[in-house]
């Protein structure tokens, strides 16, 4: 049930054996995973890169080249989103691969990022809009019901554009939408902050973890659902060693928070792809006999997302178990009394009222 | 290592419509796959001369246009696919073979960084190699074309790729996209350029591909030393000039015409420096392509001060 992506990432000295044709689908499965640049990384720490034919590791260094150039831009769009908060008293948290990667933890290294993400206090979010409105922030052309969909229902404002920069940011309230059933209280995680630069926040592990895994299992497009995982296994492996107390308070801080279950899976699915390290009884310990009884269906399901979407990585099935992921996402966002008009919108505005986005517009993509 | 034009016709749509055609493209290797027909007539028309790689050679980029499903051949639509996967939108299939060669483009654009990339076109002639930079609609690509039929080598129409720290242009030939009136110029001044199909009402208006690899050598791998850089700008209504420029301006509008040259941060400054101050810089004003190929022909050899 493996994949080339999936040996090679924990196993890089794999590499050495492959064929052309199976490095030019290594790469390729990697590049469609966001993963190319992390793999490079991981060929690089056991100094299997500067072994491939220059041919093969050109593509592996553009990659970190990449990263390393949105680590360096992240460096300094980050003091300057600092500036803006700073001139309404809001602190600055940043939250996955932003945070991961100004945090400097191994969980950053090769990660790639599109745009920014913030937590601010669901009380300050017209403040907070406003200060960005007015330091060149913009958010561009949303149409009247997505914008009513966004300020009603979501977690997050429409997302922002840095007018001079073209940074994006995504400035949320929450982890996940207000109509979602678990009911996260969002407060909770402003408690334990961790400061990782002058003036910059992120979560605490714990809630790191966490929030990686609610967007992971709450999400209804998996193009990065691989990526995110390989986020969890990188986390997993080192937290502990930064704080001795991580396991003992993970699983109570997650049902504080009301997000086991996406813990629970969490931890199931980084073990089961990346044979992640766990102490023994904790899955036992977050899951429930309704998510062993669906175990058999979430594996039909999430064993498919997981591989990178690309031909060679399908299962057969994959397309429905997207669809039906989608559904899911869906159905955990809002109860059906909301969802069925809102799809029904939403297909109609698809069919009728095409507004030109692209497919990878952010627009398009959480809602 | 065959050429494309020796492989049999049926063999040859065979491949490509099974993703079995690797192009060796300067020092990459583009894996082409197509189900259209107007794709194939322009890939055997411009690629006919291109090496085909050996199997089991690493393939860099695996690029398609197709139509998919059952429906898009009928509503006229197609996609690009880079690693399977579709980076854009889908378009209509009579602009496939501009978005094809678009997408080939966009590979090295945005995936490969071991070069200082440019965004310009390259011509050599016996030891003279010339980097052209130039924003879209500044005629970068007609004299290209222009200086391609009279007797230069092209090296790319679309990125100059240096080698940081040397004055070394990689050499990565593919056929030269031409638009609107740049089409008919280009016809009237020579009947030798060969033409892929036209691609109608894209963003960028009417295109079409000519032939680039009109020398023999045009294939050759072998890095060349540039010595000058030639902005060129077409100006209808101006006086046709060629003029020294300064090599601090010329550094800062070659860095802006860089697809990477803030990427590669520091190793892009020095790079930049290296080859600007080894090559000569000047301005082109020309509306008159012959006076323009004149122009590049009598470029005075290399100078220093400026």
């Amino acid at each position: 049930m493996s994949f080339l992506l999936q040996q090679i990432l924990l196993e890089p000295r794999l590499a050495l054996k492959l064929n052309n044709d199976q490095l030019n689908q290594l790469l390729s499965q990697a590049r469609s995973a966001r993963l190319l640049a992390s793999l490079a990384h991981q060929l690089q720490n056991e100094a299997v890169d500067s072994l491939l034919c220059t041919t093969v590791s050109r593509h592996l260094k553009s990659a970190i080249l990449i990263h390393d150039k949105q680590q360096r831009d992240l460096a300094y769009d980050s003091e300057k989103i600092k500036l803006v908060l700073d001139s309404i008293s809001e602190r600055l948290v940043v939250l996955k691969g932003a945070a991961y990667m100004l945090a400097e933890l191994p969980v950053g290294r090769g990660r790639l990022i599109t745009d920014i993400d913030i937590l601010v206090p669901q009380q300050s979010i017209d403040k907070v809009e406003r200060a960005f409105k007015e330091f060149g922030w913009s958010s561009g052309y949303v149409n009247n019901y997505n914008e009513r969909y966004y300020r009603k229902w979501s977690h997050e404002i429409p997302p922002l554009t840095n007018r001079k920069r073209g940074t994006m940011l995504d400035v949320h309230h929450n982890v996940l939408p207000p109509t979602a059933s678990p009911n996260v209280n969002a407060s909770l995680f402003f408690d334990r902050l961790i400061e990782v630069k002058p003036g910059i926040f992120t979560l605490s592990w714990q809630d790191m973890v966490i929030h990686s895994a609610t967007h992971l299992f709450h999400e209804g497009e998996f193009q990065h659902g691989l990526r995110d995982l390989w986020d969890l296994d990188r986390m997993l492996r080192d937290f502990p060693g930064r704080d001795p107390q991580f396991w003992q308070g993970l699983v109570s801080r997650a049902r504080e928070l009301e997000l086991q279950v996406s813990l629970f899976h969490g931890l199931t699915y980084a073990q089961q792809l990346f044979g992640t390290p766990l102490p023994e009884g904790i899955v036992k310990d977050t899951g429930n006999w309704l998510t062993s009884l669906r175990k058999p269906v979430m594996d039909f399901l999430f064993l498919r997302a997981f591989r990178p979407d690309h031909p060679q990585c399908k299962l057969p099935y994959t397309d429905l178990a997207l669809r039906m992921l989608y559904v899911r996402s869906h159905l955990l966002r809002m109860p059906l009394y909301l969802l069925l008009p809102h799809l029904a919108r939403k297909a109609w505005m698809k069919l009728f009222e095409d507004d030109g986005h692209s497919r990878e517009s952010p627009k398009n993509k959480e809602l | 290592m065959p050429l494309l034009r020796q492989l049999a016709a049926d063999d040859f749509r065979q491949r490509l419509a099974h993703g079995k055609l690797p192009i060796r493209v300067g020092p990459y290797i583009y894996n082409v796959q197509s189900n259209l027909p107007t794709v194939a007539a322009g890939v055997a028309t411009l690629y006919r001369d291109f090496r085909i790689a050996d199997p089991g050679e690493f393939v860099d980029y695996n690029v398609a246009i197709v139509h998919s499903g059952l429906l898009q051949p009928i509503r006229g639509k197609a996609k690009f696919l880079f690693d399977k996967k579709s980076p854009f939108d889908i378009i209509p299939s009579g602009q496939a073979y501009a978005f094809l060669e678009w997408g080939m483009n966009w590979c090295v654009s945005v995936h490969t960084n071991e070069y200082l990339k440019l965004h310009a076109a390259a011509v050599s002639r016996g030891d003279r190699a010339i980097i052209m930079p130039g924003t879209p609609g500044a005629g970068k690509s007609t004299l290209c074309a222009a200086l391609g039929l009279s007797g230069w080598r092209i090296l790319s129409d679309e990125h100059a790729m240096i080698r940081p720290n040397t004055t070394q242009i990689i050499p990565l030939c593919r056929p030269v996209s031409l638009k609107n009136e740049s089409i008919e110029v280009i016809k009237s001044f020579s009947s030798d350029a060969i033409f892929g199909p036209l691609s109608n009402e894209t963003h960028k208006g009417v295109v079409a591909h000519m032939k680039a690899d009109l020398q023999a050598d045009s294939h050759d791998t072998k890095p060349l030393q540039a010595t000058a850089m030639v902005f060129p700008r077409y100006a209808r209504d101006e006086a046709q000039k060629l003029s020294p420029r300064r090599r601090t301006d010329s550094f800062i509008l070659a860095a802006y015409h860089s697809f990477n040259y803030s990427l590669l941060c520091e190793a892009g400054f020095e790079a930049m420096k290296t080859l600007i101050e080894n090559i000569d810089c000047f301005d082109l004003v020309y509306h008159d392509l012959d006076w323009a190929v004149n122009a590049v022909n009598d470029l005075p050899d290399r100078q220093s001060g400026l």
